[in-house]
């Protein structure tokens, strides 16, 4: 079923178009990774696709409505979206923050077991009582994530959820990387439909289904990692020379890199 | 998961939420009864000295003095209504400045809010008092209050939309904007006050410094809809402000229809602040000051610290009056005087906190 839809978006800023003619889907039950180097119009893409900004031409809809038709409130209730972080002003508790992500469901304060059940799972219960203003970027990042964890359920449910997230995994070490991954390819698993901005291409490969490769605003090819990466096309979006090899770990392509 | 074993998650230590609601709820009533203790001290105290007895009295129609009866109901009680109203107002109104601009530095008289108000204010009474003194509506009370709300609006909203970059506040542009707004505002109303004799345009340092002094039941009424609408109904945007701590994106995928929250929160603050500005004068310093100590007492949930701000800026409020009518008396100092005494250091001491943080930008 294909939860969220873009047809021809184009987004133009004083005549430049950073996003240009972008037609995508994306399926419950997937996880597509959104890959391209920088400025290639990821974090834009992203924008649009959650309506955070409204495209120049085109339209995107989610569950088959377009997108400035939903309520706000029932969207947030259904997807959640997490752009790249921010400072917060305030000294909010790291749990505090967590069940901010139940706002849109209105019991926010009475599901504090939801909170801590999301911190443990991305790895960051022992910081619930810490005020955020004090967390490290990486830390900041897992307490974010146990936030959109919380806001579209951790347990499967009759409805279909959605999960967009910006560069979740830019701040965090090797480990929590693979673990926040694994969760999001877990609620792909559970039936979600998972996007993800991200830089790492092996990564990408590992865990996501489908991979969308992004260059001057333009889609360059979208499909399974092994179709999408292939040396040469690599090298030309990245401009660098590329070799891909099968990963030894599991069953996907690798990517190296010679300058 | 790696590196993490159920038992030791589970056996942490922790603070229910249920404790916390009850620690905050515990907070709110200490500061309601603090509220009610500086009130009956403010009461008794001042040129005409009425002992805490004869204030039951008096409030009872049985006071054994019957000037004491009259003072406690002319002049002292009028005058703490209104510094219940303003001192919650302001204070309240620096909270919603605060989470809407996601700055704790935000305050209604830096930013400019309340020159606006004032400017509003005077325009009014210069209108009616020298240049159309035969056109009666414009000496309506009633319009001054109104007149400053929409001085305030226009520069809460000015203000809002300069500093806003893509959903951030940009703090410089914002306290320069304040600087700016002041200098013309306090130009303009000294150039009205000389234009003007009519005592009711009283003197420049009313306005810049702020007097309870021209409480009335009268004043109070027109003041109350205003400051008790502000401190009734802010509350009901307590989560959205939550959200809005973590940005206007990460809000409005929350779910909350940010702009329109933001419209309401800025009217308003206006509202407020305007209101107070029009018979109080420009209070410095309340609306920074309350919140910052109330997140330190309450913690940053808006939920709790904006009744706990009301509260908390009613009591500074009430206090700095009585100071100022009490410490020179028979002479008045400005309240302002008072409340800049204490609210200058603060901020100072705030802008370094913010700088080591590096919020600036």
């Amino acid at each position: 079923m294909v939860m969220l839809s873009a047809r021809a978006v184009t987004y133009r800023i004083s005549g430049k178009a950073l996003v240009d003619g972008v037609t995508l889907d994306l399926r419950g039950g997937e996880l597509v990774a959104l890959l391209g180097p920088n400025g290639a119009g990821k974090s834009t893409l992203l924008k649009l696709l959650c309506g955070q900004i409204r495209p120049t031409q085109g339209e995107v809809s989610f569950e088959g409505r377009a997108l400035q038709d939903w309520p706000s409130r029932e969207l947030a209730r259904r997807r959640a979206v997490l752009p790249q972080s921010s400072v917060v002003p305030f000294d909010f508790t790291a749990l505090e923050i967590v069940l901010l992500g139940r706002s849109p469901h209105g019991d926010g304060g009475i599901h504090e077991t939801l909170g801590r059940e999301a911190m443990a799972k991305t790895e960051c219960l022992h910081l619930a009582d810490r005020t955020v203003t004090t967390l490290s970027g990486g830390e900041m990042q897992r307490v974010h994530l146990a936030r959109v964890l919380v806001q579209v359920g951790l347990k499967p449910g009759n409805d279909p959820r959605c999960l967009m997230l910006d560069e979740p995994i830019s701040n965090l070490d090797p480990a929590h990387q693979h673990s926040a991954l694994r969760i999001a390819r877990d609620l792909a698993r559970d039936g979600a439909g998972v996007l993800i901005v991200l830089h790492d291409l092996n990564l990408a490969a590992q865990y996501a289904d489908r991979l969308v490769l992004l260059k001057a605003g333009k889609v360059l090819a979208d499909g399974a990692p092994d179709a999408v990466f292939t040396e040469e096309r690599i090298g030309s979006v990245f401009d660098v020379k590329a070799t891909v090899v099968r990963n030894p770990l599991c069953d996907a392509p690798a990517v190296f890199v010679d300058r | 998961m790696p590196g993490i074993s159920p038992p030791k998650v589970i056996s942490r230590p922790r603070i229910s939420s249920y404790g916390i609601c009850r620690r905050r709820g515990l907070i709110l009533a200490v500061l309601a009864l603090l509220l009610v203790v500086t009130s009956v001290v403010s009461l008794c105290l001042g040129a005409v000295k009425i002992p805490p007895e004869e204030v039951i009295g008096a409030f009872l129609g049985t006071a054994a003095d019957s000037r004491h009866e009259s003072v406690f109901w002319q002049l002292r009680l009028p005058r703490i209504a209104l510094g219940f109203l303003v001192g919650g107002a302001l204070s309240v109104a620096g909270v919603l400045m605060q989470g809407l601009f996601r700055n704790p530095l935000a305050d209604p008289a830096l930013i400019g809010a309340s020159s606006g108000g004032a400017l509003g204010a005077v325009f009014v009474l210069v209108l009616a008092h020298r240049f159309f003194p035969e056109i009666p509506i414009l000496s309506d009370l009633r319009l001054l209050p109104l007149a400053a709300f929409a001085g305030a609006l226009l520069v809460t909203g000015f203000v809002q939309r300069l500093s806003n970059v893509g959903g951030y506040t940009a703090v410089a542009t914002l306290l320069l904007v304040g600087v700016a707004i002041n200098a013309l505002a306090n130009s303009l109303i000294g150039l009205a006050t000389f234009l003007s004799t009519d005592a009711q345009l009283r003197s420049l340092s009313f306005w810049t410094l702020g007097s309870l002094g021209g409480a009335n039941w009268q004043v109070v009424l027109m003041t109350a809809p205003f400051c008790l609408g502000l401190i009734v109904l802010a509350p009901i945007w307590g989560g959205a402000l939550n959200a809005l701590a973590l940005g206007e994106a990460e809000a409005g995928h929350l779910g909350f229809a940010v702009e329109k929250i933001k419209t309401i929160l800025v009217v308003l603050t206006a509202a407020g602040v305007g209101a107070s500005v029009a018979f109080t004068g420009i209070i410095l310093f309340v609306g920074l000051v309350v919140p910052h100590l109330m997140r330190s007492l309450i913690g940053p949930d808006h939920r709790w610290l904006i009744p706990g701000a009301a509260l908390l800026g009613a009591i500074l409020l009430i206090a700095s009056d009585t100071m100022a009518r009490t410490m020179l008396a028979p002479a008045e100092l400005p309240i302002g005087v008072i409340t800049a005494g204490f609210g200058t250091p603060f901020f100072l001491f705030m802008l370094l906190r913010q700088r080591r943080k590096a919020l600036w930008g």
